[in-house]
């Protein structure tokens, strides 16, 4: 077959192909459903966090009346925590797959872009929180009487907002992981707890320290976070605490692409593409 | 496309890559190489370990920037612009498999759609059995052996029907019978298509069966360059491997560099 014949049976090659991105989210769909314990893993940690702040959450309704003000604040906690985490897991742990198997230089010696395969991260990073989330979030509703669908809408943008910031935190990993090899893996499991005690999850920010609320309001979680619980004490929407989650999100998301873009561009120079792996 | 990018699949020209700072130290693995690869044809790229051949792969792929100096691939400026070259051109090595726990199947489908194949099911059956990998096609990649292995990423490399095929020691570790099918079948593949074939390999009668033309490497420089014929023919030897052995030890001018130097030199450069 001539070249020119090999050329008519092949789509054709935009700057950003749906069908590539496609392409690598069915090799990171393949990689999951090829293991049912990686799949059960998935809901199994979100489940048990839920139901044992589940058991908190009704301990403390009965003798705090912070907690017993707020029907299932501690769990709306845990489950949107688990967004932000999986968010930031699914990104990682993809990529990690990448690196376990070493392929990488095959990846980027066909037309895939590096737009495209982190748009795919973004969607399989999707895919596993909402297997791992949605399962947790269901069994609440039997299990203590709690669902964290009665935020409403709002809850579309908590949800948006902590997988977003998750995904420009995942990038910083992938980033850190091109630049540093795989001696820097074991970011991908520890980085966000880092942001936990700042995020506020559990507690309103005006707990912390003066000098802490500046960190915790610099960052996206902490606004969800405040926006949850206003909603569940007060029964209103803080349309400025969204507002600030989106505002510093496309911050960190340019901040954090630009990383990646950085890294992938000295992986390049460094000729870490096809060297890169455990 | 312009008369040269016709007449030429590859064109490179002071080609350098080095690695390191000067602060921490410079490793020169690519030192201004300039060659053309004629389209159509079959060329070999031979060296020994460290010699920059993998280093001059990866600037032709785009995996790796260069230092200085200009890659051109089918026509296409692979520092700016490889996506345009990229869907015309494919690559196989024994050392960068396939992801293991995909079956093979899923590993070529999956490529099918990177490379925008129009057909992906057909196209991956109908490789599957020129490459005789049909009963194989529902085995995760990492269970095959060495030979299927190599058969498997054939298929990946020959999924788009690339008109340029970077084989990086399409042979290596297989026995002389699956080695002599590969060959075979990469020859078909090339009359058939009228692709053109870069090849990296330590096996001396492999180049001297399969190629065209033969670069020579050593320390990052290409040190010669002829048919097989006519290597054989200046030197004076019977066989390329002994052509590859005078050009490895620098004997052709009269010197015959130490194996700890050169061992030195190929540690330096990897």
């Amino acid at each position: 077959m001539l070249p020119s014949d090999a050329a008519a049976m092949v789509h054709p090659n935009p700057a950003f192909s749906l069908r590539r991105v496609g392409a690598m989210v069915l090799r990171y769909w393949y990689l999951l459903r090829g293991s049912w314990p990686r799949f059960l893993e998935l809901a199994y940690w979100p489940t048990m966090q839920m139901i044992l702040w589940g058991y908190i959450n009704q301990f403390m309704a009965s003798s705090s009346a912070w907690v017993a003000q707020g029907a299932g604040v501690l769990v709306s906690a845990v489950l949107l925590w688990d967004v932000l985490f999986r968010g930031q897991l699914g990104v990682s742990v993809s990529f990690l797959e990448e690196m376990w198997s070493r392929n990488l230089g095959h990846l980027f010696v066909s037309p895939l872009r590096p737009g495209e395969w982190v748009a795919a991260l973004f969607g399989m990073s999707l895919i596993r929180t909402v297997i791992g989330v949605v399962p947790a979030a269901l069994l609440a509703i039997p299990l203590f009487g709690y669902s964290l669908f009665d935020l409403g809408l709002p809850l579309a943008g908590f949800f948006a907002n902590l997988i977003v910031f998750g995904w420009s935190l995942g990038l910083v990993i992938v980033a850190l992981i091109l630049r540093y090899g795989m001696g820097a893996e074991g970011l991908a499991w520890i980085v966000v707890f880092m942001l936990a005690p700042v995020s506020a999850v559990y507690y309103p920010v005006s707990v912390l320290p003066g000098w802490l609320q500046w960190v915790a309001l610099s960052l996206p979680s902490a606004h969800v976070f405040e926006g949850m619980r206003a909603i569940l004490f007060d029964g209103t929407m803080r349309w400025d605490h969204l507002a600030w989650a989106v505002g510093l999100n496309a911050l960190f998301m340019g901040l954090c692409t630009a990383a990646f873009l950085y890294s992938f561009h000295q992986a390049r120079v460094r000729g870490a593409l096809l060297q890169t792996g455990e | 496309m312009d008369q040269c990018a016709k007449q030429h699949a590859i064109r490179v020209e002071t080609l350098t890559k080095r690695y390191g700072t000067a602060r921490s130290g410079e490793v020169t693995a690519v030192d201004g190489i300039s060659f053309t690869v004629a389209a159509g044809s079959v060329t070999g790229l031979l060296g020994g370990n460290g010699a920059g051949k993998t280093t001059t792969i990866s600037m032709l792929l785009g995996l790796l920037l260069p230092t200085s100096g200009t890659v051109e691939v089918l026509g296409v400026d692979m520092v700016r612009h490889r996506h345009a070259a990229l869907p015309r051109m494919n690559f196989s090595s024994p050392y960068v498999e396939l992801p293991h726990r995909l079956t093979v199947r899923e590993n070529l489908t999956v490529y099918g759609h990177l490379y925008g194949l129009k057909g992906v099911k057909r196209r991956v059956e109908e490789l599957a059995e020129h490459l005789e990998l049909t009963r194989f096609l529902e085995r995760p990649s990492g269970g095959l052996s060495a030979g299927q292995k190599t058969r498997v990423a054939l298929a990946k490399a020959l999924l788009n029907r690339p008109e340029l095929l970077l084989l990086d020691e399409p042979t290596a570790s297989l026995d002389p019978d699956t080695a002599d099918w590969i060959r075979t079948y990469l020859e078909r593949y090339r009359l058939e298509s009228g692709a053109t074939i870069l090849l990296a390999s330590h096996n001396m009668l492999e180049v001297e069966r399969m190629c065209d033309d033969v670069l020579m490497m050593r320390q990052g420089r290409i040190v010669d360059r002829g048919s097989p014929s006519g290597l054989l023919a200046r030197y004076g030897r019977t066989s390329l491997e002994d052509v590859f052995l005078d050009i490895a030890r620098d004997r052709a001018n009269g010197e015959d560099a130490s194996r700890d130097d050169r061992r030195e030199a190929a540690d330096a450069a990897e």
